[in-house]
């Protein structure tokens, strides 16, 4: 197995318990941790493929993850004030009971 | 593949493991924070040091933090009475795994097709610097635009709604 694959089955399997988390979780914060795990797999994989393809000095992948990982950032902040916003308004973060569009 | 990649993968998929299956929300936030901690580290083995310091500084940092203070402030640490795993958890299971399994396949079926370089690149920060300064100027304003937006649509959307004096 290439280092390069090696990356990729990490990557990938972050990638699947992220999704797992998810899906099967109650609790909106975990949801939002699951989403988190997900892009930084993707993260991973970017900059593995930077380091072993070709023409790593135009730092092309690099770039992709750093900018990445800002989104990323503004996507928690936004994610974590909505459920705030959720919790003050319906008393809870368990998913399965936010089942009304509604206020 | 050395000992040191497999020794960091293990650390984050075990964190990752935890930070999704532990009861108490606040462990699951630590769990999370040993999974960036991973894989900041993979990135300085894959030779990327500013994306690992980067990492460090973004989720470690700021991202952890901002979870527990999510976690605190919704008093998501206990637990529920009901268990932790949503009704439909067994079908969220398999759609995991069959992602997983899909995403196996096509790594090791494309091996012989996968990139090698084996010299590592030798990047230092003044030319990610003029690189973000020249290549990717527009880029970079936007993320900062996207940044501000961010930040003030939190700051509204997590404001006290009028007329609630509970």
């Amino acid at each position: 197995m290439t280092p390069l694959a090696g990356y990729l089955l990490v990557a990938a399997l972050l990638f699947a318990i992220g999704l797992a988390g998810a899906l099967t979780r109650r609790n909106a914060i975990l949801v939002l941790i699951g989403i988190e795990l997900m892009l930084n797999a993707a993260n991973l994989n970017l900059v593995a493929f930077w380091r072993y393809g070709p023409h790593p000095e135009l730092l092309t992948g690099m770039m992709f993850a750093i900018f990445s990982i800002a989104v990323a950032a503004a996507e928690a902040a936004v994610g974590l004030g909505l459920v705030i916003a959720i919790y003050r308004h319906a008393r809870t973060t368990d998913l399965d009971e936010i089942n009304r569009m509604k206020g | 593949m050395n000992v040191v990649f497999w020794i960091l993968a293990v650390i984050t998929v075990f964190g990752g493991l935890m930070a999704v299956t532990l009861k108490n929300t606040v462990h699951c936030a630590l769990a999370l924070t040993v999974a960036f901690a991973g894989l900041a580290l993979l990135f300085l083995e894959l030779d990327a040091q500013f994306a690992g310091f980067a990492q460090i500084l973004v989720y470690i940092g700021a991202v952890a933090i901002l979870v527990v203070f999510a976690i605190l402030l919704t008093r998501g640490s206990e637990t529920p009475s009901e268990g932790i795993f949503s009704r439909t958890w067994f079908t969220g299971l398999l759609i995991a795994a069959a992602v997983f399994a899909v995403l196996a396949w096509a790594v090791l079926n494309s091996t012989a097709a996968l990139p090698h370089e084996t010299s590592a690149p030798a990047v230092s920060v003044q030319q990610i610097g003029s690189a973000l300064m020249g290549r990717y100027v527009l880029p970079l304003e936007i993320v900062a635009l996207l940044l501000t937006a961010a930040m003030l649509g939190a700051v509204m959307v997590a404001l006290h709604e009028k007329g609630e004096q509970k």
